[in-house]
């Protein structure tokens, strides 16, 4: 197999097109862009249907109208973007029809900035459209791996009819790594039993709704996304682990932030110091098992974002207070060095835990100081 | 096994492509790349650099605090990034656009006027490339012929007399003696 080098926004894009996307709907927005710029040409090329539409409101609902078809259909857009896809995304949740969405997070809140960030977690992992929904929510960390989790979403988003959400940031999508494509699948020639697809007379109409006026109706439906997400619970989880065998603590980071703590890792390693690295790939379903069981045999997780510790919560939640749980992060588009995380791990690793108070007030306390320092 | 370089001008100087030479010769040797750009504003005219980390296994953090080596290729890179360049690693600067010598004793440190080199073989944009080369031939990350075919590479689709200008900077860059 051949490696190439890849930019992160354009693997995104081809790995798509691979996995037998046919109609893609998108607005521009830094750092995505150039996904939705190679799309507009690599579709048409291939006959399928690439669209910019007026505005990111637009954009999802065309989603939703060519989902509702039958078509395998996808958006991609940042931060401020997926903000306003929002009520779309809960139309397609109550719809139950399938969707692939890329968000590329950037510097938050408001207009922010185009630099890498993870503030999208709560927004998209528990969920930001209303409604009880739960999407997908996939971080990978690496080009390679974004192409993979990419190729697969799409099966995954049909299977359960439901949405597909890849969370990667702006380092991701600005990228160049090495990669290896997957092969060319074809696009699917049948439409789905359920479209709302040309009856040509031979069927029912299907009809594909998200109002259901009457309350009982609606939770009917409301017990049926349970029920799928049950299953996706219980089939979906992924998470990759590094030095975890003979750890006695462990690092817990998603996407960059995940890459980062790999860094400190290693040379907390090469220290001597026991630490390992579990890096949650399914931000939702979030691996709660995996971490409960983390909980009873290690001293304590060390939780490591570029947020405010919103994935600190779910950690906090699934490790259930049986270990201590401390908390680094940068907000804002700041991308930690792997220096920070290294510096952490030997003070946990020297000083031990703390279970008094909360992990994110000190956490707090730490940053001012940092943030003065490096002024 | 791993190195990292960050290599820093303004915008238009040639850092990116200059990092996607070296991202491509370390891809020939089978190595894990990652080729981080700074994007933002500073693209348009500003300050721009990017880091090109190599490693025989998975890569972690895209950029890092003290590279192994860094290639300053103007006078506000040298100030900001003297200092960060790791101990015993490689600093490279460019001298016809710098007014100050390195200060840093534990480190290896390449100066050749790189600008000048270029302009001489007619053209100021190979001045990322020789630079480039003094790089490689100090450090020995790569032999000259897989920078050669690396160049080749990344000019895939250019002109035959470009890519060969752009051989003859980067050997003058490994023939420089500072």
């Amino acid at each position: 197999m051949t490696r190439e080098l890849w930019k992160g926004n354009e693997a995104i894009a081809e790995a798509a097109v691979r996995a037998g996307l046919q109609a893609y709907f998108g607005y521009p927005i830094t750092p995505q862009t150039e996904a939705l710029e190679y799309l507009s040409w690599r579709l048409p090329e291939l006959g399928r249907a690439f669209l910019q539409a007026e505005s990111e409101l637009g954009a999802i609902n065309m989603v939703y109208g060519a989902a509702c078809a039958g078509a395998r259909t996808m958006t991609t857009t940042s931060s401020p973007g997926t903000s306003l896809m929002m009520e779309g995304l809960s139309y397609i949740a109550g719809t139950e029809v399938p969707m692939v969405l890329v968000d590329v997070v950037r510097g938050g809140p408001g207009l922010g900035n185009i630099a890498p960030a993870q503030g999208d977690y709560n927004q998209i992992v528990h969920g930001g459209g209303h409604g009880d929904y739960h999407p997908i929510v996939l971080a990978p960390a690496s080009i390679q791996e974004t192409i993979d989790t990419i190729y697969g979403v799409f099966d995954i988003a049909d299977k359960y009819r439901t949405i597909g959400i890849i969370m990667v940031d702006g380092s991701i999508g600005q990228m160049m790594e090495p990669v290896t494509l997957p092969p060319m699948k074809e696009v699917r020639k049948n439409w789905p039993a359920w479209a709302a697809s040309a009856t040509e007379g031979k069927r029912e109409r299907n009809v594909l709704t998200s109002i259901y006026l009457d309350p009982k109706q609606e939770e009917i439906t409301n017990l049926r996304l349970m029920k799928t997400w049950q299953q996706i619970e219980k089939n979906e989880v992924r998470y990759k682990e590094y030095f975890m065998d003979d750890a006695k603590f462990a690092v817990v980071g998603f996407g960059s932030a995940g890459r980062v703590a790999l860094s400190a890792v290693r040379a907390a390693r090469a220290e001597g110091i026991p630490v390992g690295l579990f890096r949650p790939i399914s931000l939702s379903p979030f691996p709660k098992e995996q971490i409960f069981e983390l909980s009873q045999k290690l001293q304590g997780l060390f939780v490591v974002e570029m947020n405010s510790g919103m994935m600190l919560d779910d950690v906090m939640l699934a490790s259930q207070g049986r270990i201590p749980v401390e908390f680094y992060g940068r907000m804002g588009g700041v991308m930690p060095f792997p220096d920070e995380i290294l510096r952490e791990i030997r003070l946990l690793h020297a000083n031990g835990w703390k279970s008094e108070g909360h992990p994110r007030e000190r956490w707090l306390a730490k940053l001012e100081t940092i943030i003065k320092e490096e002024q | 096994m791993q190195n990292e370089t960050l290599i820093a001008g303004f915008g238009g100087q040639g850092v990116l492509f200059a990092g996607k030479v070296l991202a491509h010769a370390a891809l020939e040797l089978g190595l894990e790349v990652t080729w981080f750009p700074s994007y933002g504003p500073e693209m348009r005219g500003g300050t721009a650099n990017c880091t090109v980390i190599f490693s025989d296994e998975e890569i972690g953090s895209p950029q890092v605090l003290n590279p192994t080596s860094i290639i300053v290729m103007n006078q506000p890179s040298l100030d900001k990034y003297e200092t960060m360049v790791r101990k015993d690693g490689y600093l490279v600067v460019d001298t016809s656009m710098t007014n100050r010598e390195v200060e840093r004793k534990d480190i290896h440190t390449v100066c050749l006027p790189a600008t000048q080199i270029a302009e001489e073989l007619g053209d100021k944009r190979l001045t990322n490339i020789v630079l480039l080369g003094a790089l490689i031939h100090a450090s020995n990350y790569f032999g000259q012929a897989e920078l050669e075919n690396a160049l080749k590479k990344s000019l895939e689709g250019k002109n035959t007399e470009l890519v060969a200008m752009n051989i003859i900077a980067l050997q003058r860059g490994f023939e420089y003696n500072n």
